[in-house]
């Protein structure tokens, strides 16, 4: 992971869908322009779609990481809307 | 009074009710859609001619209960000034149905109501054997239910990976249901007898790296009333609008040469048999 300069950190582990992209996008709007985002998540549903809706939402995808403990952290840069 | 004339009524979409000399209006629904004008005249004719309500059928019709039979002319010259055309029922085709595509759905592969507009134009009303039912619906996701109809048009899309723009994020395997996709040295393959053009792939790519036309998966002879059947896919993927209507075009024109009067066509296919029918298909599919 050490391609990115992280600035936050979510953890959207410990809620369902559809509150996980609620959460994720709450912690987006937290920060500023540019600024980098790691998101922790569950295998299944949320991994099939929280990406999906943070890319929909304008921001950019940067990485998606496997970790050992079977989660993903997606590593998204905060696009701000002109 | 007057004789009446029941079938002429049917087919001007006025079914009779239980009800002496009471009628439900049926009116023209394309694409489950109606304007805000459509649906002002449509309160205005049931608080005036009806008993207040409306009642929304199964396949996206609105039928309007307890006309009187006296007031038939009156009604249909009033909701034309709101834009409402009567429906039909009986042996001919159907209300087209469609789910809300790729103009509203994030999930649609394709405008499910251009489609549904343009198989109206070309077929709706035509006089046929039996009742004939098209629904088209936008993605995998299958909400408007495609193999209940006589024909069934599924959105896809035809995909195919562009290695100079992924950054190799390992998504599209990820949520690809079909498992279709394998990340080999950096390289996505895609194993097209897997997949099934649900697109999800193309969707979730953070870098667009795909080539992405949007297609269709057609499905045949589906039934869902006393009889229960889902409809079949013997084609390949269809690439072109052109192709699909060449498509459409054989089946309906199947069905009417081939179908015994009151005859589903999943009955007629079951009788004639599937292999003739499918071999005029691809006819049509080979252009
Ligand atoms: C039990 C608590 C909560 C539930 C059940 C809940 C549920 C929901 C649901 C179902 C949506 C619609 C999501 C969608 O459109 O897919 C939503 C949207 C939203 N919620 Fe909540 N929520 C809760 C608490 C919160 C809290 C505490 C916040 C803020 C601190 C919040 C902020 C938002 C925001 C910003 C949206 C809009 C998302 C968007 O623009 O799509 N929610 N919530
Ligand atoms: S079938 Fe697909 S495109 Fe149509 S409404 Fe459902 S999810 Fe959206
Ligand atoms: S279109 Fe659907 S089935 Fe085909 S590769 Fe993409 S995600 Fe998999
Ligand atoms: S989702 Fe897009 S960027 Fe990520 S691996 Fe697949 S094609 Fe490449």
């Amino acid at each position: 992971m050490g391609d990115f300069q992280i600035d936050d950190t979510v953890d959207i582990t410990d809620v369902v869908c559809p509150v996980t992209f609620v959460k994720a996008k709450v912690a987006l709007e937290e920060l500023d322009d540019g600024q980098i985002l790691a998101i922790r998540m569950n295998d299944g549903e949320p991994v099939q779609n929280v990406p999906r809706s943070i890319k929909e939402e304008g921001h950019q995808i940067l990485k998606l990481n496997a970790n050992e403990d079977g989660t993903y952290t997606l590593i998204v840069k905060k696009v701000e809307e002109e | 009074m007057a004789e009446v004339d029941y079938s002429t009524l049917k087919k001007g979409g006025f079914m009779r009710q239980k009800q002496k000399d009471n009628f439900s209006l049926r009116l023209a629904v394309v694409g489950g859609t109606l304007t805000a004008e459509n649906l002002k005249k449509i309160a205005e004719v049931a608080e005036k001619y009806g008993d207040g309500h409306v009642h929304l059928t199964s396949r996206q019709g609105v039928e309007i209960p307890f006309i009187k039979l006296q007031d038939i002319d009156e009604v249909k010259e009033e909701l034309a000034k709101g834009d409402c055309k009567p429906g039909v029922c009986g042996p001919r085709v159907r209300t087209v149905t469609a789910c809300q595509g790729n103009q509203i759905c994030p999930s649609g592969n394709i405008d499910t109501y251009d489609i549904a507009q343009k198989l109206n134009d070309r077929y709706f009303g035509r006089e046929l054997p039996h009742k004939f039912k098209f629904g088209v619906t936008g993605c995998q996701n299958n909400c408007l239910k495609a193999e209940e109809n006589d024909v069934g048009i599924k959105g896809a899309l035809d995909v195919k990976w562009k290695q100079e723009a992924c950054i190799n994020c390992g998504l599209c395997a990820k949520v690809c249901r079909s498992n279709a996709i394998t990340i080999e040295d950096g390289k996505v393959v895609v194993d097209y007898d897997k997949c099934n053009y649900c697109g999800r792939c193309v969707k979730s790519c953070p870098t667009d790296a795909w080539d992405a036309e949007s297609a269709y998966l057609v499905s045949f002879g589906g039934t869902f009333g006393n009889a229960i059947s889902k409809g079949e896919y013997p084609l390949p993927l269809i690439t072109s609008e052109e192709q699909l209507f060449r498509v459409t075009d054989a089946a309906i024109q199947f069905f009417d040469d081939y179908a015994n009067p009151s005859e589903r066509f999943k009955f007629t296919l079951d009788r004639v048999g599937r292999e003739e029918f499918y071999k005029r298909l691809k006819e049509a599919y080979n252009g």
